[in-house]
């Protein structure tokens, strides 16, 4: 089997058998991270580049790891960029990481649609590793993994998003993936970052945390950004949690075995109780493994995948 | 201007002549001799004249773009004056406003000289000088319109800038009304449209672009319109690109206030769609922003029945360099003037949205008008400013082969039907089937 698309950039445009094709292969993947001895030969002598403009330890080190754990060897390149770019321009970057001959980029970039702009210049596979206020779809799809993971299914499960809507990559690739799986998604958030016509994406839109949450089967819980506080898109963080936070008693209106996700790192207290985020409920610590399971399939699927078969 | 010595007569035969100024709509010769219009006629004979056959092809008044960005002095590699002249021939525009947000800007008389010093050693079509209305494009101060007006600009303008200080505009429409020359605003409240590089709307969701409101040039609009009614200064609102602003001017007609606007091709035509179905291609990017559908319907309804009385191309070129970088970070603008006519052609005319006649009113005598030029017909003893256009005449969009050097344009590839096929400036003939010959 192969993925229909040489890149990952998003899932809005990956098909639901890409989609279907990667969570399954996750599934074999995940019991190697289990093993003893953490290293298959499947990548061997295949060079993986992740390109971070933007610091994330947490995504970085799942890719590393995925590549690792198959033996492909990694190159690092995290660069501090500011709003007025100095220096050597992407374009440029992606033209010495061709010569140096990568087989494959994952990159991290604050600006929307700069995973599919370096795609257009390089001929190898680009993996969006989240681009701006655009998609991280290597976390929506870790996201489905984790839940068709405990739930047994994606079909039909209603699945309540919280928080920043507005900036967050990791909502939109949620709302494309879980909506071509056929499940219900419902976003929320306060008014100001809710992005506008979110329910042609084909979800419920509510400010209401509690109609948001009540009887959904996942409750995923948003980070908040709390400089978005000081451009005034919300009062005070004092606040947001009163309105948004998710405590027990919010999370009680959900179903009884509904999970609780969030993509990490967490603002406890302020977007997610403490209370909530260590009981049994929560799949925080689950996603974080998965996240490994899916990079590794991701990886196996674009450069190693197509020539065993 | 470039063009020298007297012209030879140009006798343009057969050809359907559209010179909405005189309400002319028919097939005519026209006689061009010593750089102005000679005679309109039936069966007119050539007397040693040069015989153009325009069988077939539309015969306009020259096409006036009041909407420019030459980029020189400053930025000329970008454009310059002889690029972007040559760009405007190609495209049959014979006269260009050359808007003011170069480097320096064009904020003195003695910028304004310089401007037409430059045209008159470089350019191939008129190019008339608009300038700023504050001192360095800065929005505090007053520039020195009056001498300006006196040098020859035509209009003034800090466009690039919306005049985001209300009392700055109040002061430039009661000033600027001794001169009877317009403000030219491109109207977007700042704090409405920060950081934004696209329309708010369903496909700003989807990217994760950060949008601009509609709002935020409405409501400038909307101020504008209230400032010229209290001052009775002319205001002319650059490439309106929304419903809002078309029912805002609407009002201001209604109400019989000094109020014009202007449209671009690319507004009337493309929508924000563009930049989800290119990937965010950066050639989509421009300022205003690619609207809605319903922002695009609404923009066509209102140049058709004449509430928007102008196209005008805000032709921004830009160097690759400004466009090959991540979205954000890329130039606003698009490289207009060569794509205009088969643009609007192909898009409203062979749709049947607008009628020939008044497209080329909208191109010719609605910006004389705003401007109060003498330009844009065909009348006997006006400049023999002349457009050929070949309505079915069927091409594809090539920016490599563009006289501008702004390649950046979201229609590459695109097959167009509706080319100009002949630039006749002050009777010299600058431009034969694409070619610029100056
Ligand atoms: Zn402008």
């Amino acid at each position: 089997m192969k993925l229909a698309s040489r890149d990952i950039l998003s899932l809005e445009e990956m098909p639901r058998e890409d989609i279907e094709l990667i969570l399954d292969t996750a599934h074999s993947m995940k019991e190697i991270i289990y093993r003893p001895i953490k290293k298959v030969p499947t990548l061997r002598g295949k060079t993986v580049v992740t390109l971070f403009y933007e610091a994330s330890t947490r995504t970085r080190t799942s890719f590393e790891l995925a590549a690792k754990y198959m033996s492909a060897d990694t190159v690092s390149i995290a660069t501090a960029t500011s709003s007025v770019q100095k220096g050597e321009t992407l374009k440029d970057t992606a033209r010495t990481l061709r010569v140096m001959g990568s087989d494959c980029v994952i990159m991290r970039h604050p600006v929307s649609g700069s995973c599919h702009f370096l795609a257009r210049v390089l001929d190898i596979p680009v993996i969006n590793g989240g681009d701006g206020m655009h998609e991280h779809p290597t976390q929506g799809l870790l996201d489905m993994f984790t839940m068709r993971e405990k739930k047994g299914r994606l079909e039909g499960l209603r699945v309540a998003i919280i928080g920043d809507i507005y900036h967050s990559r990791v909502a939109r690739s949620n709302i494309w993936g879980l909506g071509k799986m056929g499940a219900k998604v419902v976003v929320c958030g306060p008014a100001t970052l809710l992005p506008p016509e979110i329910e042609r994406m084909g979800v419920q839109a509510t400010t209401r945390v509690e109609e948001a949450v009540e009887g959904a089967d996942v409750v995923m819980v948003l980070r908040l950004q709390l400089e978005r506080q000081q451009r005034g898109l919300f009062p005070s963080s004092r606040e947001y949690s009163r309105l948004w936070g998710i405590t027990r008693e919010r999370l009680n209106l959900a179903k009884p075995d509904a999970l609780l996700m969030h993509p990490g790192p967490m603002n406890r207290g302020i977007e997610i109780s403490t209370e909530v985020a260590d009981s049994p409920q929560s799949t925080i610590e689950d996603q974080v493994t998965n996240g490994v399971a899916v990079r590794m399939a991701i990886l196996y699927l674009l450069l190693g995948g197509g020539e065993e078969k | 201007m470039k063009l020298r010595g007297k012209p030879e007569p140009l006798l343009i035969r057969g050809g359907r002549v559209i010179d909405p100024a005189q309400g002319i709509d028919a097939e005519l010769d026209l006689l061009l001799e010593d750089g102005r219009v000679k005679q309109l006629g039936h069966g007119l004979e050539p007397d040693g004249a040069r015989v153009v056959e325009a069988r077939g092809l539309w015969v306009v008044p020259g096409l006036i773009d009041m909407h420019v960005h030459l980029r020189e002095p400053g930025e000329e590699w970008k454009e310059d004056i002889a690029s972007g002249t040559r760009a405007a021939a190609a495209g049959g525009f014979t006269t260009v406003c050359a808007m003011p947000n170069t480097r320096p800007p064009v904020d003195d008389a003695p910028m304004v000289n310089s401007v037409l010093a430059r045209a008159a050693e470089k350019a191939v079509v008129h190019v008339l000088p608009v300038g700023a209305v504050t001192r360095g494009l800065e929005g505090k101060e007053l520039a020195e319109m009056g001498d300006m007006a006196e040098a020859g600009a035509v209009a003034f303008s800090d466009d690039g800038h919306p005049i985001a200080d209300a009392e700055v505009m109040r002061c430039a429409l009661e000033y600027g009304r001794m001169f009877g020359k317009p403000i030219i605003d491109h109207c977007q409240d700042p704090s409405l449209s920060r950081e934004a590089v696209m329309h708010l709307g369903y496909w700003s969701t989807v990217l994760g672009l950060r949008g601009m409101p509609a709002a935020a040039e409405e409501v400038m609009v909307a101020r504008d319109i209230i400032l010229s009614r209290l001052t009775g200064g002319k205001v002319h609102i650059a490439h309106a690109s929304t419903r809002g602003t078309v029912e805002l001017l609407r009002q201001a007609r209604a109400e019989g206030l000094p109020v014009t606007a202007e449209v671009t091709p690319v507004h009337l035509c493309l929508t924000d769609a563009l930049v989800h179905e290119m990937a965010y291609d950066t050639r989509t990017k421009v300022n205003p922003p690619l609207r809605s559908a319903e922002d695009v319907a609404a923009l066509r309804l209102a140049l058709a029945g004449g509430i928007i009385g102008v196209v005008a191309t805000d032709h921004a070129p830009h160097h690759q360099d400004d466009k090959e970088v991540e979205y954000n970070y890329a130039a606003f603008g698009i490289s207009g003037l060569e794509t205009a006519v088969p643009l609007l052609i192909t898009e409203l005319v062979h749709t049947g949205i607008i009628s020939p006649e008044i497209l080329v009113e909208r191109m010719t005598a609605g910006p004389a008008r705003v401007l109060s030029l003498s330009a844009g017909t065909l009348r006997v003893g006006s400049t023999a400013d002349v457009t050929l256009i070949d309505p079915g005449l069927e091409k594809a969009v090539e920016p490599e082969r563009f006289y501008s050097k702004g390649k950046n344009t979201p229609l590459a590839g695109r097959l167009l039907r509706g080319w100009p096929v002949l630039t006749v400036v002050a009777g010299h003939i600058v431009m034969r089937d694409g070619e610029v010959l100056v």
